[in-house]
C-alpha cells in the first residue's frame, strides 16, 4: 500500500512544484498509515532523487530510459501505471500542469482509478474519499468522492505548499519493457522561453492591461518584474493586440496561475481575467476608474494611473529593500 | 480522413453561478448554455483543415453525452460547418463514464478533438481517457495542428516554451488556446443548413461512473478591498511588506 507521486523533473532537476506534491502526498500517507513512493522518469541524478525525501519520500522509482526521454502520452501513462500496481498504490498524484493533464487520464482509465483534477486541498474525507476542487472557472468549489478503489488526484500548484517530513529516501532503479510500437508521438524541435521566470512558477507577478495605453509604456512593467524576481503577465486584449506575447496571458482562456503576489495594473478586471488570476493569495489593483471590478477582488487598491504610479511603486520598493 | 470533434455543453461565461438542492446540483435555471469554448476553437480549426485538404478531409462529425437539452448547442456546432452530429444520451456526470460513452462512437476516426476542459466541471480528463479507451495516441496542450499529406505535425505547450510533435494517425488531440485564432461564428446560411444536416440520437452504453461531485461551495466573501492615496504609494509596500507579508 503507498501513496504514488509522479515527480516530472526540468532537464534532471526538481522544481518547488515537485516538492510541494510529494508534501500533499506525505499528508495523505500519514492520514492513511502508509508510505509515499515517487516516481521519476528521465535523467535525474541520485542527489536530486534524494531530496525527494526530505518532503517525506521514502522511496522513489527512478526510470531512465532513453525513448522517455521526451513526453509520450500513452507510453508514460503506462510506466506510472504499472509502477502503481507494482506499488500497490491507492492513490496517485499528479501535478495539474501539462503533463499531469497529459498523463492522469490515461492512468484513470487504464487503472480504473477515479479521477479529482485540479484539486486545491488535501482530502478532506479519506470514507468515502473526498477532495475539493475549483469548478465552473473558480467561481465555486466541488466537493468530489471518488468511489473507486485506486484514486487519482491532480494538485492546483501552490495551492498545498511545502510541508518538511525527512526520510531517508531509497532509491530503486526500475526499467519498464518498452516497445517501439507504444510510441506514436515523437518530438521534432522544442522552443524554449530562456532567460525569464516562468509565469506558472512564479511566486509574484506584475501583469498590466489596455490602462497602460500602449506596447510603449511597458518599460516600468519589466523593470518592476526584475526588481521583484517576478514574472510579467497580461490581460487578453493586450495579448490580443499583440502589445505582449501570448505565452503572457492570463485569463480563462490564457494561464491560469495562483502566485502569492498578484500586481494588476490598468486591467478592468472582466471576469474571464479573474478566472485565471483568482487563486492568488493577495492581488493589488491599481485603476483609474473606481468603479472597476477588479476592486472587488482585490486586497489592496490605488486609484490612480498606472504610469504615474508605476515609477513611484518601483522607488518605494528600492527603498524598502534597502532597509 | 474523418475528424470527430467531441462538443461539451457549458453555461455561458457570464452565468452567475448558483446551486440548489442544498448545493448538491448546479441551478440550471435561467442559464444560456453555449459551446465549451475550447471544444469551438477545435471545431473551427478542423473545419480550417477541411477547407485547406483540397478532398482529403471529408466529414467533420461533432459528438456530445446528454440529453434533448443539449441539440441547440449541437446544432450551433453544425451551423458552424460540422456536416453531422450525435449524441449519446446519458447524462454525462462523471468524465469516465462520459469517455466511456464518447469511445463507443468514436472508432473509425482518423482524429478526434476536444478541447483541454470544459469550463463549467473543468475536468480536463475526457480527451486524455477517450485516448485510452480507443488505445489510440494523443497529444495535450495542443496550441497548433497542421496536415500535410496526410501526416499530422502538432505544436504542444510545456513548461517554459513548446514542443513540435509529429503523431501518427488515429489520434485524440486535446486542444487549447492557440488552435485557432478565433471560433467562427455561424453565418445565416449556415444556420439554416444546420436544421437539415443528421443530428442522430444513440443509447447510452453501460458504463461506470467513479465519482460523484457530493456538493458545491461558493467562495467565501472577499473582504473589502484595503486602498491606499495615490499620494503614498510606500503605505502600500509597508502593507505588503508588514501586514500581506508577500514582499
Amino acid at each position: 500500500m503507498s501513496i504514488l507521486v509522479y515527480t516530472e523533473n526540468w532537464e534532471g532537476k526538481f522544481k518547488k512544484l515537485s516538492f510541494e506534491l510529494v508534501s500533499y502526498a506525505n499528508e495523505m500517507a500519514k492520514q492513511l498509515g502508509t508510505e509515499v513512493t515517487a516516481v521519476s522518469i528521465g535523467n535525474v541524478d541520485d542527489t536530486e532523487l534524494k531530496s525527494l525525501g526530505l518532503y517525506g519520500a521514502s522511496k522513489v522509482i527512478n526510470v531512465n530510459d532513453a525513448q522517455l526521454e521526451k513526453l509520450s502520452n500513452a507510453p508514460y501513462a503506462r510506466v506510472i501505471a504499472d509502477a502503481a500496481t507494482k506499488e500497490n498504490a491507492q492513490v496517485i498524484v499528479f501535478a495539474h500542469n501539462n503533463a499531469g493533464k497529459a498523463i492522469a487520464p490515461r492512468v484513470s482509465v487504464k487503472l480504473k482509478a477515479g479521477l479529482v483534477s485540479g484539486a486545491s486541498e488535501a482530502p478532506s474525507c479519506y470514507d468515502p474519499f473526498t477532495v475539493k476542487k475549483k469548478a465552473f472557472t473558480g467561481k465555486a468549489f466541488a466537493n468530489i468522492v471518488v468511489k473507486s478503489a485506486v484514486k487519482i488526484v491532480t494538485l492546483s500548484q501552490n495551492s498545498f505548499g511545502l510541508v518538511e517530513d525527512a526520510k531517508d529516501a531509497f532509491i530503486e532503479a526500475y526499467a519498464p519493457t518498452l516497445d517501439a510500437a507504444e510510441f506514436k508521438t515523437e518530438v521534432k524541435d522544442t522552443n524554449k522561453i530562456t532567460g525569464k521566470v516562468l509565469l506558472n512558477d512564479a511566486e509574484i507577478v506584475v501583469s498590466a492591461g489596455r490602462g497602460l495605453k500602449g506596447p510603449e509604456n511597458w518599460g516600468p512593467i519589466e523593470e518592476m518584474a526584475e526588481l521583484l524576481g517576478a514574472a510579467t503577465a497580461c490581460s487578453r486584449p493586450v495579448s490580443d493586440e499583440e502589445w505582449r506575447p501570448h505565452s503572457e496571458h492570463v485569463g480563462q482562456t490564457g494561464k491560469i496561475i495562483a502566485p502569492n503576489l498578484y500586481f494588476a495594473f490598468g486591467i478592468s478586471g472582466a471576469i474571464q481575467h479573474l478566472g485565471g488570476v483568482s487563486s492568488s493569495k493577495v492581488i493589488v489593483a491599481v485603476n483609474t476608474d473606481k468603479d472597476a471590478p477588479i476592486f472587488e477582488a482585490a486586497d489592496y487598491g490605488i486609484i490612480g494611473d498606472a504610469q504615474k504610479i508605476l515609477p513611484q511603486l518601483v522607488e518605494a520598493i528600492k527603498s524598502a529593500k534597502a532597509e | 480522413m474523418k475528424i470527430l470533434i467531441c462538443l461539451s455543453n457549458v453555461p455561458d461565461t457570464t452565468t452567475k453561478v448558483k446551486f440548489t438542492g442544498d448545493n448538491t446540483a448546479f441551478d440550471k435555471a435561467g442559464v444560456q448554455w453555449i459551446i465549451n469554448p475550447w471544444d469551438e476553437l477545435a471545431l473551427t480549426r478542423a473545419l480550417e483543415m477541411k477547407e485547406a485538404s483540397a478532398g482529403a478531409i471529408t466529414c467533420i462529425t461533432v459528438a456530445t453525452v446528454g440529453g434533448a437539452d443539449v441539440e441547440p448547442t449541437m446544432r450551433k456546432g453544425l451551423a458552424i460547418g460540422a456536416d453531422e452530429a450525435i449524441r449519446v444520451d446519458a447524462d454525462p456526470k462523471d468524465a469516465f463514464y462520459v469517455a466511456a460513452q464518447l469511445a463507443a462512437v468514436a472508432n473509425g476516426y482518423d482524429i478526434v478533438m476536444a478541447g483541454i476542459e470544459a469550463s463549467d466541471y473543468n475536468g480536463s480528463a475526457v480527451g486524455g481517457m477517450l485516448a485510452e479507451f480507443l488505445n489510440i495516441a494523443s497529444v495535450s496542450s495542443v496550441s497548433k495542428m497542421e496536415i500535410e499529406g496526410g501526416a499530422v505535425t502538432v505544436t504542444r505547450e510545456i513548461d517554459g516554451g513548446s514542443e513540435t510533435v509529429a503523431v501518427q494517425t488515429p489520434f485524440v488531440a486535446i486542444v487549447q488556446k492557440g488552435i485557432t485564432k478565433e471560433p467562427r461564428i455561424p453565418a445565416m446560411r449556415g444556420i439554416m443548413m444546420a436544421r437539415k444536416k443528421p443530428l442522430n440520437v444513440v443509447p447510452a452504453v453501460d458504463a461506470e461512473m467513479l465519482t460523484e461531485y457530493a456538493n458545491y461551495e461558493l467562495p467565501a466573501p472577499k473582504a473589502a478591498c484595503k486602498m491606499v492615496d495615490a499620494e503614498n504609494v510606500k503605505e502600500l509596500v509597508d502593507l505588503l511588506k508588514n501586514e500581506a507579508k508577500v514582499l
